[in-house]
């Protein structure tokens, strides 16, 4: 059973050959065998799994369940759940039980979801290898020596090793896409403004948007369906009726223009890396695509520019981490900045302490201009960019990222090149837009993941795109040897 | 040295919304602490601002009172700093582009002429919470009750040359508010407060001098008392030899002294930078035509109203409608006496308001209403009782006697117009006081007053005094 996908799940749940409680077990004592050796859950709710599993049962008795009643489901850890602990990979965390669930949580649960539970992540969101969570960094299931990506490491992980048929991410600068290209499956970073903030603790607002992660482009499609909407909680949220995401799959793909833009492709990539890339654009050829090679002239100015933008913001959204009403507390604080000090000295690893400190910089007075209203200001250059890309292009393809999974400890001391392993990335939150990333290939048993980037509400046709592809193609249906 | 002074104010005027500017919470005062302090007035992790409507409508509507510049394209920014009382460690609050822009009003100088003063922003923010150092044992305790709680600061130029200015201008922004119903004026809850930027140069002199901010003066009477040590203050400081230290002081009214809070340096870095929570506000023209359509007739143009219709004079007009409530009681009791003014305006501001005061009352609490005193004033108009006889009148009613009708039935105090009664009266006091009968003919006219005075006295004081007169004049020429 946990070799189906969603769609196939759904099915199977359907047919009533199996029961949501049977398939939530199943996926239980998975976790149970699985979890101690990719660290991928930080907390398992299996009481509640099962109680939810048993109530979807009886909604698919009676004939009024939807696509996903009894589909079981992780939620990365940044998601509040009310009851349950809400850490975003930090000790700061370690002791949050949310008193409130978050709209991409309640949509969930209403459409039928079962969750099993929460997943590991970089703490707040901040990294990209997942080796900055309090709880431990998460093992690429395809390599236990390598990482999973990140933040969403955890969420990508349960995923490819089998521990959950479909996860929740989120992608500030490709944290949903860089994770699920280094292992290996299918994730979406909507449109922002798509989905509900509300409840997703906040690392950079402008840029944080939540999205799927799932074997396929159809379970993708799934999934999104159920989390897209307005939110009258989320000022940024759209009010915008969604389309529907699973009825154009299976559309051909005769005239599709990809853009192919030549930053993608210069140094930086693995050449292997590029070859596997190259390989599924051959692919496209093959169903009727026509390739047009582009230019996104400003996407040096990508990295930088994230690297100010993000960090202000995460300077003053965790702010309110200061041991005065939740969360970490120091021991005996002498006086008010003692508490302050303490609690945030203690309470945040270094890497989050990294940022605010950048962060807090770059919006003091007299560096302002040149660094927050700079950095602002190449993000309009860059949106430009794809603006003019997509009006003679119908998506943009390349990369997810520069290279596969890198071994544990390898980037750990170089935060540099850390932040490159997202340069193909970061300019589509940059811009707000949505983007993919499909498993195309493998370098040493190693995934790698294409990069599909659409304009500004075009998900459906992203999951079109990828949806073809993986019609021909068997890279999605892989799964990491001892997970099997 | 001749000093000429310098002053600024910045007002918050929390407006009389019912739920919080970003949240579904209550905003009503007094409620037990923290039990209106929602997910959002708590900042828990992943919680949301929305923007109240009402706050934002509020907003315009004092810049459009005022002739202000109403932004189209306005933005929320978080000013940064960590305080407990402060759940996010920001305030959202604006900077660079605040909703309402440059405007001005007219202050009354109160010797007959008038002052312009420029208004520079108006822009909207959340309070922080309080923090209660009392009867936590040592600890502070933290109610989120006021977080979000919405605010208008309303930022003048510094225009104003004393505290007596300053309480005028601020004195025209409390009753404004209160007219656009926007603030319930409330200054003991909080409501209604201030801070103050003061600096002195020496006459003539066009730079500005260095100033100190003073804060959170929270009464009129304080500011004129805080504006007026500070000024003593950076005179005696600059006639000593010394400098003005640009810095926030606090006034202490029970020392009767400012004292330094932080010196520039000590100054906050706020960082701020715009909400990315928060979309710009968009309004149009015709959601600011809207509500320019609601506004309500404002305290200088009811003034004007006031004393074209009833020729009062300008202090009384300026009394009657400084305060929205005074100017609603003053109406309606003209509208209760059959139109009229002088008299409505007289007991009005002087028995009426004498009375609250005495009894520490506001106008909303006065057992006389309206149509009680409008009621009473028409009997003074139809002869039915005289100005003097009115004052018992207004006391029974006062002490909750009944309307003037019943207690001028009940105490017979119904005046006496009959002419053969008082006629009568008349015949006797004469006839009672020979000796001061000669002194009058003899060419002393002082003494009629006591002919007066004797025939009230006989009629209980019920006599027309306009018919006595006559009367008298008439038989005491005889």
């Amino acid at each position: 059973m946990h070799n189906k996908t969603i769609a196939q799940l759904s099915a199977a749940l359907h047919a009533k050959e199996i029961s949501s409680e049977e398939l939530t077990q199943d996926y239980l004592d998975r976790i149970e065998k699985f979890n101690p050796s990719v660290n991928a859950y930080v907390t398992v709710t299996a009481e509640q799994a099962l109680a939810s599993a048993r109530a979807a049962d009886k909604y698919i008795q009676a004939g009024s369940a939807g696509p996903l009643t009894g589909i079981p489901l992780a939620h990365k850890d940044i998601f509040c759940t009310n009851g349950v602990k809400t850490t975003c990979g930090s000790k700061m965390l370690d002791n949050f039980i949310a008193p409130y669930d978050a709209t991409v949580v309640t949509k969930m649960t209403d459409a039928g979801i079962v969750m099993l539970g929460k997943t590991n992540m970089d703490e707040f969101a901040m990294g990209s290898s997942n080796e900055t969570s309090f709880y431990g960094p998460v093992k690429n299931p395809w390599a236990l020596e390598a990482v999973p990506g990140g933040s969403s490491g955890g969420s990508a992980a349960v995923v490819a090793a089998r521990l959950a048929p479909g996860s929740t991410g989120t992608d500030t600068g490709g944290s949903i896409r860089q994770p699920a290209a280094l292992c290996g499956i299918t994730g979406l970073k909507p449109t922002y403004g798509s989905v509900s903030r509300y409840g997703m603790i906040a690392f950079a607002s402008s840029l944080d948007q939540a999205g799927p992660m799932a074997r396929t482009a159809e379970d993708c499609a799934m999934l999104l369906q159920s989390m897209v909407g307005f939110d009258e909680k989320d000022s940024t949220s759209v009010d915008r009726a969604a389309p529907s995401y699973t009825v154009d799959l299976d559309k051909p793909l005769d005239g599709l223009r990809i853009g192919l833009p030549k930053e993608h492709f210069e140094e930086g990539l693995d050449p292997q890396v590029a070859k596997v890339v190259e390989a599924a654009i051959d692919e496209y050829k093959k169903l009727g695509a026509e390739i047009v090679d582009i230019s996104l002239p400003n996407t040096s100015l990508s990295v930088p520019a994230y690297y100010v933008v993000a960090p202000a913001e995460c300077s003053s959204n965790l702010s309110r981490f200061d041991g005065v009403r939740f969360g970490y507390r120091c021991e005996n604080p002498k006086n008010l900045e003692d508490l302050y000090k303490r609690s945030r000295g203690e309470g945040f690893g270094p890497e989050v302490k990294r940022r605010i400190l950048i962060g807090a910089y770059a919006l003091s007075a007299g560096y302002y201009d040149a660094y927050y209203l700079k950095a602002q200001r190449s993000r309009q250059l860059i949106s430009n960019d794809f603006k003019a890309a997509f009006e003679n292009v119908d998506v943009i393809m390349g990369p997810t990222a520069p290279h596969t999974a890198f071994n544990l400890g390898e980037k750990a001391d170089d935060p540099v090149s850390m932040y490159l392993s997202d340069i193909y990335t970061i300019a589509v939150n940059l811009a707000g837009l949505p983007g993919m990333s499909v498993p195309a290939g493998f370098v040493n048993n190693r995934p790698v993941g294409l990069q599909i980037i659409g304009n500004y509400f075009d998900e459906a046709r992203l999951l079109n795109v990828a949806h073809k592809f993986q019609q021909v193609t068997d890279w999605h249906d892989q799964a990491p040897e001892e997970f099997k | 040295m001749q000093w000429e002074v310098v002053i600024g104010l910045e007002i918050h005027a929390q407006l009389a919304t019912k739920t919080k500017i970003f949240s579904g919470a209550s905003t009503a005062y007094g409620a037990e602490p923290n039990t209106q302090a929602c997910a959002v007035s708590l900042g828990l992790p992943g919680v949301l601002p929305v923007l109240n409507k009402e706050a934002l409508r509020m907003a315009v509507k004092f810049g459009l009172a005022n002739d202000c510049e109403i932004t189209r394209h306005s933005v929320f920014a978080r000013k940064n700093y960590f305080y407990p009382d402060l759940p996010k460690g920001y305030q959202i609050s604006q900077m660079d582009l605040p909703i309402v822009g440059k405007g001005h009003l007219e202050i009354d100088l109160g010797n007959g002429g008038t002052k312009k003063i420029g208004i520079t922003r108006a822009h909207l923010e959340e309070d922080a919470g309080k923090s209660l150092h009392e009867d936590f044992h040592g600890s502070t305790g933290i109610d989120l009750n006021r977080a979000g709680t919405p605010l208008l600061e309303i930022v003048s130029e510094p225009d104003m040359s004393s505290a007596k200015e300053a309480v005028a201008y601020m004195r025209k922004i409390h009753a404004l508010v209160q007219y656009l119903e926007i603030c319930d004026g409330n200054m003991q809850e909080g409501s209604f407060r201030c801070d103050a930027n003061v600096s002195i140069r020496p006459k003539g002199q066009q730079e500005l001098g260095t100033r100190t901010e003073l804060k959170n003066i929270n009464s009129f009477r304080f500011v004129e008392r805080a504006i007026n040590i500070e000024i003593e203050r950076q005179i005696d400081v600059i006639e000593g030899g010394g400098n003005v230290v640009q810095e926030t002081r606090l006034f202490d009214p029970e020392k009767d002294e400012t004292r330094s809070m932080r010196s520039k340096e000590e100054a906050f870095d706020y960082r701020y930078f715009p909400d990315p929570d928060l979309l710009p506000v968009v309004i149009d023209d015709e959601y600011i035509d809207a509500i320019r359509a609601t506004l309500p007739e404002l305290p200088d143009a009811k003034k004007a109203r006031l004393i074209a219709e009833f020729a009062l004079s300008n202090d009384d007009a300026n009394a009657l409608t400084s305060d929205k409530k005074l100017a609603e009681f003053f109406e309606a009791t003209v509208a209760a006496s059959g139109g009229e003014g002088k008299l409505s305006s007289n007991w009005t501001l002087v028995e009426l308001l004498g009375a609250l005061n005495k009894e520490g009352k506001t106008i909303a609490d006065s057992p006389v209403t309206p149509a009680m005193l409008g009621g009473m004033i028409k009997r003074i108009k139809d002869n039915t009782i005289s100005g003097k006889i009115a004052k018992t009148v207004f006391q029974a009613m006062w002490a909750g006697e009944g309307d003037a009708d019943t207690v001028i039935d009940k105490k017979g105090l119904k005046q006496v117009t009959d002419t053969g009664a008082i006629e009568k009266l008349i015949d006797e006091v004469i006839a009672n006081n020979q000796a001061q009968v000669e002194q009058y003919r003899g060419g002393n006219e002082k003494v009629f007053g006591f002919f007066v005075g004797q025939v009230m006295k006989a009629s209980q004081g019920k006599a027309n005094p306009g018919q006595v007169n006559q009367m008298l004049k008439a038989k005491l020429q005889g």
